[in-house]
């Protein structure tokens, strides 16, 4: 289903089409027309991305279709095994990883992994992992410092489990294991923000020397719902919790929570999936390239300083 | 109830000033104790054992050998990145919180010495804005686990928080890394690290520095997790069963070392803190 602000684009389209669709059974030259309608279609989507409010972001980084990172696995990599079970308790299919090929070099990378569909999401539940799910991704830097592999994390979650299994099981132990462990990594560390960005369960898998974020992507301490529910007492109040969390892209890039913006193409990821994963591909190939000779030492340094260095206050 | 209201503008027209309460109800039992009794039990109910919180300068006393300890906190202060407005802007929020509890940030330590062993203490204050985690608590911290490692001290860190501070936006939930990060200067030269987590340690602050001690104490029937019990609620629509995400509950799980008392506290700590620590500490 389109997204409420989307759809004049898809009626649009729809016009456009039928146009074509006419021209060609009834052999009519419709060209200027059809022009004409194609050039009203460019801007109309050039205006309204422009002027997206942080909630519709939110939204555009939520809406099905958007590639996933077994979606961005399949296009960006070259070849790919994945990889599973955190060889402890279980596999949790909330996080995927593996071994890769990133334009000719090999890699290993972990990604928050959603359903394509309702009944995928439950398999995966909504791309909310489990303490596994952490322990998976630790085992898989385990293995990107052992063989000297870069890694890559591609980040797309609410948040992690708020669940009874997941709090028995140790949820915000593990994560606090999985940010350490991220941040002692021998290897270059790449993180992207693929769509959702929600919180310590996004962060457990995000301490990369580059942050790479989509631009519809968001990013924050806490989902703009939760957030709503807990000062506004009220989650349909989620809009304003938006705006006020900065939590798109921009935003982001301004406070130096990431590095970069990978630009989407006209109309969004999720409307152009091979569109994204290309400017992707070229953002990631060039990032590696940027810290390739860098060692072990140099790369912890790297990551220690810009950690570091965020947060805002005065000294008095 | 209005016998009652009756009864307490009666007694204070009685006096005719103000009398500083004297007496105060458990927040479990219910029983009523003499305020000055409480104080002297730490702040442990002696009829049911209920552990009431208290002010970060009596976890000072409680815990650093006496004379021995010197603030460095409150060198910095907290401001707004995000221009930040729920019911209330944040910086009015902020002011309101400093005026209450007179620092700058819910956090509050420096060097002190424990049981002989030189330390840097770190006290979460749970009355400023939840013990929430903005940049000021994140940089306290790193601050801290950074003087440990230059001057040779453990690191001790008594955490009461509601997590991360909503009103920091994505500032907020890099102090995950950042506080995590600094720690790691602590573990290099060898130095302990044990964190003391009290009611209620929730969210970011779980998720990051708190549990990433040596050794971690809690104290009894403190709430710890990652989630809220609410949230939890919210999620999975069903309730909760008994002493879930409790310290007793979480000490058969795994995830402690130790449910300790607040009166046996400082000798706990002491222990592993001499153990553990790898310089010269004077006899005790």
């Amino acid at each position: 289903m389109p997204l409420e602000f989307e759809r004049p684009l898809i009626e649009l389209e729809e016009k456009i089409r039928a146009l074509e669709a006419t021209a060609r059974e009834q052999n009519l030259d419709l060209s200027e027309e059809i022009g004409l309608l194609k050039a009203k279609l460019e801007r109309l989507e050039r205006e309204i991305f422009e002027g997206l409010t942080p909630w519709q972001r939110v939204q555009l980084a939520r809406a099905p279709g958007r590639p996933t990172t077994l979606d961005v696995a399949e296009r960006l990599f070259e070849e790919y095994s994945e990889l599973r079970g955190d060889r402890a308790f279980a596999d949790d299919p909330a996080i995927v990883g593996g071994l890769a090929r990133l334009a000719g070099r090999r890699v290993v990378f972990v990604g928050h992994q959603k359903g394509r569909n309702t009944k995928e999401n439950i398999a995966r539940n909504f791309g909310m992992p489990h303490p596994e799910g952490y322990r998976k991704a630790m085992r898989l830097m385990d293995l990107a410092d052992r063989e000297g592999l870069p890694f890559l994390a591609f980040i797309d979650t609410p948040g992690a489990y708020p669940g009874i299994s997941a709090e028995e099981r140790g949820q915000a132990w593990v994560i606090a294991r999985s940010i350490q462990r991220m941040s002692r990594l021998k290897v270059p560390a790449v993180a992207v923000i693929l769509g959702e960005g929600g919180s310590g369960g996004a962060l457990a898998i995000g301490v990369g020397n580059r942050v790479l974020i989509m631009e519809n992507a968001w990013y924050s301490v806490i989902s703009p719902e939760s957030c709503a529910a807990i000062l506004w007492r009220d989650a349909k109040e989620a809009e304003r919790a938006a705006a006020a969390l900065k939590l798109t892209a921009r935003d982001l890039l301004e406070l130096g929570v990431v590095d970069r913006i990978v630009p989407e193409p006209g109309g969004g990821a999720h409307r152009n999936p091979e569109g994204a994963i290309r400017a992707l591909k070229e953002a990631l190939v060039e990032v590696l390239g940027e810290l390739e000779d860098l060692d072990a030492e140099a790369l912890w340094w790297d990551r220690y300083r810009k950690f570091r260095a965020l947060g805002a206050f005065a000294e008095t | 109830m209005a016998i009652e209201r009756l009864f307490r503008r009666r007694r204070t027209r009685g006096e005719g000033r103000e009398v500083p309460e004297l007496w105060i109800r458990c927040e479990r039992c219910g029983v009523q104790l003499y305020k000055k009794d409480l104080e002297q039990n730490l702040g442990v109910c002696p009829h049911c054992g209920h552990h009431h919180r208290i002010p970060v300068e009596d976890w000072v006393k409680i815990l650093a050998d006496e004379g021995s300890f010197e603030a460095t906190t409150g060198k910095i202060r907290p401001v707004d990145p995000l221009g930040f407005v729920d019911t209330e802007p944040y910086p009015e929020r902020l002011a309101r919180y400093q005026q209450k509890t007179g620092r700058p940030d819910a956090i509050y330590g420096g060097r002190a010495k424990i049981g002989g062993v030189p330390s840097v203490l770190l006290v979460m204050d749970y009355a400023f804005a939840g013990g929430s985690m903005g940049s000021v608590v994140g940089e306290e911290i790193a601050r801290g686990a950074e003087l440990a490692a230059e001057e040779e001290r453990a690191l001790v860190i008594v955490t009461a928080s509601g997590g991360a501070r909503m009103q920091e936006g994505a500032l907020s939930l890099m102090q995950m890394a950042k506080t995590t990060m600094a720690l790691e200067f602590v573990f290099q030269k060898r130095l302990p690290y044990v964190s003391v987590l009290t009611d209620p340690t929730t969210g970011g602050v779980t998720a990051s520095f708190a549990t990433l001690a040596d050794v971690i104490f809690a104290e009894p029937g403190a709430l710890i997790g990652f989630a809220g019990p609410r949230v939890i609620k919210q999620t999975i629509r069903q309730d909760l069963p008994e002493g879930f995400q409790r310290s007793e509950f979480l000490l058969k799980h795994g995830m402690l070392d130790a449910v300790v008392d607040r009166r046996q506290l400082k000798p706990e700590l002491v222990r592993v803190l001499r153990l553990l620590y790898p310089g010269e500490v004077d006899a005790a």
